[in-house]
């Protein structure tokens, strides 16, 4: 199937040199209809190897592409490890993508960068399927920055607003310092296993484990331990967790398309991919996994609480996704990465659904974004009413959705995970997964409810032309609901239960929550019979109460209930102050020592008292011999007399 | 032909230099003198570039020897021979050496008014005076070459520089100067220890370690001046911004390399105990001029300044892979050091030469480098706002392009030296991106600031044909590194095992 994962690769990268270089020629209706040709051909081929490999029984395949460098006896090669993991995310990566493709022929309609847009989007899946299908770090590392890159662009893509350049700047730049880490841990692979290649690397795993490495005097690290954290650092910055989570919500600047394929379904969950990938590796150190479970677990309550008081629509859902990806999190350092793929994959569907029913509503309200304005959308939009209700209820795990599945049992999972110990660990995670619950219902409820309930707040102009997007907007909500809603019932047991990915993902025998959760397992109409029994379901029912009173019910109460409780308020509306830290300590700091150095140490030490300071020293000194040269016979002769003395002096009294 | 391949792209060039300064300009940059001068030195560079193509294909990878070698006495009375050859280490640099070099007057064709026959030939003798620094394998041939070089590009920013420009010439001028007088006393004691003036000889000559520690101090006064490593750089700032854009182009894509290769080719074959003694203090100047100058560079004002401070960083990559050599516990990791450190060189050549076209051709259009004079260029510019973004991208080592390879492959054996060692260099993955694409959300992004800015017209086809060329050595090199590393890897195993080996 090699030219088969060639074309899926390189269908995207070739429609998008030709909508980038050639837009202007093959016009906007070539520019879409190349690129969305690739794409599908792309998705289509994906299904097949999944389709292949799931029914058909095909193997795992491991091939190299072409030999980038070999020096050194270190072999960097670019090539395809397809394994079921990969083809799971292939197919969800180049699905999403696809709708996406054409939802933008809708939404970026007037658009004069139309062809540019569709050029980036392209490279995006491309960049994205080179990081998934990848077989060696360094390939890995390519897709890593190059899906950067193509963020990047496209947070930008409007550049002439001042907020979209600053948005993709910072998030170029705290991508980096995640990048930072992940490039150090490459290095430490390297060192370790002197090899780039997973197979090798993941061979050799247990001697790594072994052996440990001095970071400070006198302070030995177990070296799995250093290399998983600093892999794991790189995830934090490209799934957005806490610390580094800052550019996702700012990343809201780009077109809506961009928000769903990349900043909620695929480019933010490389990370969560890369970790389940790494799983031989994670596995190894205990302490690397309670570090993944604990940044998840404060990103998975933490963000979700800032949800809550955004009344940007776009900025509500882009927080929802920094604390999905906080249970994604959890999920992996609770070795449950089956569970953490999964709601991956239903997230991709729900989430992406919710992005694009958004931007169905920012068209029709003509690219206003504030939720106070909006109201009472339900009956002029009816297909992205109820399509962004499959979409919110498979968000808040409503029984039987989607995301019921995938939630209520990462939830599980990690409740089940005791192999932390019942310490400070495991209670953070459970206790965060299990109350965020409540909080994803009361935010997204609070959103719907604001935007398609309620009293009609737009201005009269804006009510007059309110009304249902055309099909190519309005079909990919349809496509995305139906996964939304129905893909969990299917799949569930498979993926969790069924061994699906067989050799992919390695878990520890005496922690695999999963397999000891499958014995007990009575498949998805047993859970969902039970549903009613655990408290995830009633939290999320009191969520959804919460926001249906407050939202609907006494629509004057938020006011009343802010100006209560106004620090509380504040330090969720400032976003726990992390932008200022950011902004105002780090980057302003950044920019003094470098204004110091520059003035202080360039230009005065160095070029004024070293350099300059030389020549004008020679010059100065130059003066002084000038007066000994004065040309005149005497002044020779008397010098040549006094050395004379001085030298006979020293002769006599000295030797 | 290819017995002579060498002398070829050494004087071809020199002789078509001498050819058109004694044809000389009349006061008329668009007459049909001035054009047929412009023709000319087109040519005679792009043949230059075919003919040195013969040493790519005609290259051995497989031996570690002198390839191409031509000898001939020279001055009999001290032994001195005219005696040429490459291997893995020089034959890529005079690669792009010559591929810069047309680039470089096509970018200068018709900005140059004044006397363009004469700018056009100082370039073409600069350059058959660069290729003879890369091929001598006689220190004193090597050593006029490395000097006559300062002349024509004393000339170029004299004469067609900015307005300081006779103060950054001279700092320039002194400056490098300076430190070559050191090595020539080396080249002196070197010659009464072996008796010839035969560079492979200095490798060969035991040395005590004394001997060796001041000959080090004595190249490397000449090399990092040239590199230039902190705390001797402060003359590249200068010189750059004085420049014209060409010169500033072969300064950063070429001149400095010869510190670079200084280091390979002297320092550490020929006093590898000096070396060796000395490598902790290289390694934190390397460190130092990465961390210290990324910061410098954040906060400028002038583009070609802060270009200029990014390649001061980006070299300190070249002399970090250079000296972990001896900080390697086990056998392998030294190899790669080398290698990232001259594939660095090679790729900051394509990369701040691309760097400094573009900002050469927002220059011409509205006469200032102030980034503040900017905003928004992409409005008017679409096609070349594309290309400095790329340019941009390859500055901040993103993967794919050649930025990464280099610094890549020596993060990774620096951490095999070091891990502390790896931390510091790593820095530049937030440094480097954040001088370069704060730069670049300031020019190329935002409204159309003013209205230079909006009466901007994009690339013409002449700078389309320059900034393609490069985009596509850049995407080539980073994409497949393999043909450039392949003709390294034989002659750097052999260097690292002479790093290895003990003199004295």
């Amino acid at each position: 199937m090699y030219s088969y994962y060639l074309t899926i690769v390189l269908a995207p990268l070739f429609a998008a040199i030709v909508a980038g270089l050639f837009g202007h020629k093959i016009g906007r209706t070539g520019a879409h209809l190349i690129t969305i040709g690739a794409v599908g051909l792309s998705c289509l081929l994906s299904f097949l190897v999944l389709y292949r490999m799931y029914w058909g029984g095909a193997e795992p395949e491991n091939i190299g592409v072409y030999t980038w460098a070999v020096t050194d006896g270190l072999h960097m090669e670019v090539g395809f490890l397809v394994d079921r993991l990969t083809v799971l995310m292939m197919a969800v990566v180049t699905f999403v993508s696809l709708m996406v493709h054409v939802y933008t022929i809708g939404y970026m309609h007037d658009d004069p960068g139309y062809q540019r847009f569709f050029s980036y989007i392209s490279l995006f899946t491309f960049s994205m399927l080179m990081l998934v299908m990848s077989n060696n770090f360094l390939q890995l590392f390519f897709g890593w920055e190059a899906v950067g890159l193509v963020s990047y662009l496209l947070i930008g893509f409007w550049f002439k607003r001042e907020t979209a350049i600053f948005a993709n700047l910072k998030a170029f730049l705290v991508n980096r310092v995640g990048d930072f880490g992940f490039i150090l841990g490459i290095a430490a692979i390297v060192t370790f296993t002197g090899s780039l290649d997973y197979a090798t690397v993941f061979g050799q795993a247990g001697d790594v484990a072994a052996q440990s490495i001095e970071v400070f005097p006198g302070s030995p690290w177990n070296a799995m331990t250093l290399i998983c954290i600093l892999l794991f650092i790189g995830a934090m910055g490209k799934s957005a967790q806490a610390p580094l989570h800052v550019w996702l919500p700012d990343s809201m600047e780009g077109p809506t398309p961009i928000s769903a394929l990349i900043h909620a379904a695929t480019m933010v969950t490389a990370g969560i991919f890369m970790v389940a990938r790494m799983s031989p590796l994670f596995e190894l150190s205990t302490m690397a996994l309670a570090v993944v479970i604990v940044i998840g677990a404060i990103t998975a309550f933490f963000m979700g609480l800032l949800g809550i008081v955004q009344n940007d629509i776009k900025r509500v859902v882009a927080y929802s996704t920094l604390s999905q990806l906080g249970y994604m999190t959890v999920a992996l350092g609770a070795s449950a990465y089956g569970a953490a793929i999964f709601h991956l994959m239903t997230h991709a569907f729900f989430k992406a659904l919710l992005f694009l029913a958004a931007g169905s509503v920012i068209i029709a309200m003509h690219h206003e974004q504030d939720i106070r304005k909006m109201g009472g959308i339900r009956k002029y939009m009816p297909i992205t009413y109820w399509t962004s209700l499959v979409g919110s209820l498979a968000l808040i795990g409503f029984p039987g959705t989607a995301g019921f599945f995938s939630k209520d049992l990462l939830i599980e999972a990690v409740k089940e995970s005791h192999w932390h110990g019942q310490g400070a660990v495991y209670w953070i995670a459970y206790l965060s997964v299990l109350l965020g619950v409540f909080v994803t219902a009361l935010y997204s409820f609070r959103m719907f409810f604001l935007v398609f309930h309620g009293e009609e707040r737009m201005d009269k102009a804006t009510k007059s032309h309110l009304h249902e997007p055309p099909w190519v907007v309005t079909v990919p909500l349809i496509m995305l609901a139906i996964p939304s809603l129905a893909i969990g019932w299917f799949t569930v047991e498979p993926v969790l239960f069924g061994g699906f990915f067989g050799d992919a993902i390695v878990v520890d025998q005496g922690r695999d929550v999963l397999a000891n959760m499958g014995e007990h397992w009575h498949g998805p109409a047993a859970l969902l019979m039970h549903a009613w029994q655990t408290p995830v379901f009633w939290l999320a029912m009191a969520g959804l109460a919460t926001a249906v009173y407050l939202y609907l019910l006494r629509p004057d109460l938020p006011a009343k209930i802010k100006a209560k409780v106004e620090g509380l308020y504040n330090l969720l509306d400032r976003k726990y102050y992390f932008d200022d830290l950011y902004i105002k300590g780090f980057a302003a700091w950044g920019r003094n020592i470098g204004r110091t150095l520059w003035q202080r140490g360039d230009e005065f030490l160095i070029d004024g008292v070293l350099v300059n300071g030389t020549a004008n020293s020679v010059g100065k000194l130059a003066v002084v011999m000038r007066q000994l040269q004065s040309g005149y016979l005497y002044t020779y002769a008397f010098a040549m007399i006094i050395g004379l003395t001085m030298f006979l002096g020293w002769l006599i009294w000295f030797r | 032909m290819s017995d002579y391949l060498l002398s070829i792209v050494i004087w071809l060039p020199i002789a078509g230099g001498v050819v058109l300064l004694a044809m000389g300009d009349d006061n008329d940059s668009v007459s049909a003198r001035a054009n047929a001068m412009r023709w000319a030195a087109l040519g005679i560079s792009v043949l230059t570039f075919v003919l040195s193509i013969g040493l790519y294909t005609g290259f051995d990878t497989t031996t570690a020897n002198m390839q191409f070698v031509e000898r001939a006495p020279w001055i009999d009375a001290i032994d001195v021979w005219y005696y040429l050859g490459v291997d893995g280490l020089s034959a890529p640099l005079i690669l792009l050496t010559t591929f810069i070099t047309p680039l470089v007057v096509i970018a200068g064709w018709d900005v140059i008014k004044a006397r363009p026959a004469q700018y056009f030939a100082a370039f073409l003798i600069l350059e058959g005076l660069m290729n003879g620094v890369f091929s001598a394998l006689d220190g004193l041939l090597f050593y006029v070459f490395w000097e006559a070089m300062l002349v024509p590009m004393f000339l170029i920013i004299g004469v067609w520089g900015g307005k300081r420009r006779v103060y950054a010439t001279l700092k320039f001028f002194l400056y490098t100067f300076l430190g070559s007088v050191l090595m020539l006393v080396a080249f002196i004691y070197l010659y009464r220890m072996t008796g010839s003036f035969d560079m492979a000889g200095w490798v060969e000559v035991p040395l005590s370690l004394a001997a060796q520690k001041l000959i080090f101090i004595a190249f490397l006064l000449a090399f990092a001046i040239k590199v230039p490593m902190w705390p001797v750089h402060t003359w590249l700032p200068d010189a750059h911004v004085e420049a014209p854009t060409g010169g500033s182009v072969i300064l950063a894509a070429i001149l400095l390399k010869m510190g670079g290769y200084g280091f390979v080719r002297f320092s550490l074959p020929m006093v590898p105990d000096g070396s060796h003694y000395f490598a902790g203090m290289m390694i934190a100047l390397s460190l130092i001029a990465v961390v210290y100058i990324g910061f410098v560079a954040l906060v400028q004002k002038d583009m070609k300044k802060l270009i200029a401070y990014s390649s001061i960083a980006h070299m300190g990559f070249v002399t970090l892979g250079f000296f972990i050599v001896w900080h390697m516990s086990g056998e392998s990791g030294a190899v790669l050091g080398v290698s990232g450190g001259m594939v660095q060189m090679v790729s900051h050549g394509l990369i701040s030469g691309a760097m400094f076209l573009c900002v050469g051709v927002l220059y011409d259009r509205v006469h200032s480098r102030q980034i503040s004079d900017y905003g928004g260029v992409a409005n008017t510019m679409p096609v070349f706002a594309a290309f400095m973004v790329l340019f941009a991208m390859a500055n901040a080592g993103l993967p794919g392009t050649s930025g990464f390879v280099g610094e890549f492959m020596v993060i990774i054996a620096s951490f095999k030296a070091n891990p502390w060692f790896a931390f510091f260099a790593a820095t530049t993955l937030v440094l480097g991106a954040a001088y370069t694409l704060w730069m670049i959300k300031r020019v190329v992004y935002g409204e159309v600031a003013n209205d230079n800015v909006a009466a901007l017209q994009d690339l013409n086809s002449r700078e389309f044909v320059v900034l393609g060329i490069l985009a596509i050595a850049v995407l080539l090199v980073g994409l497949w590194p393999a043909p450039l590393i392949d003709m390294m890897n034989v002659t750097i195993e052999h260097l690292v095992e002479q790093a290895g080996q003990t003199k004295f």
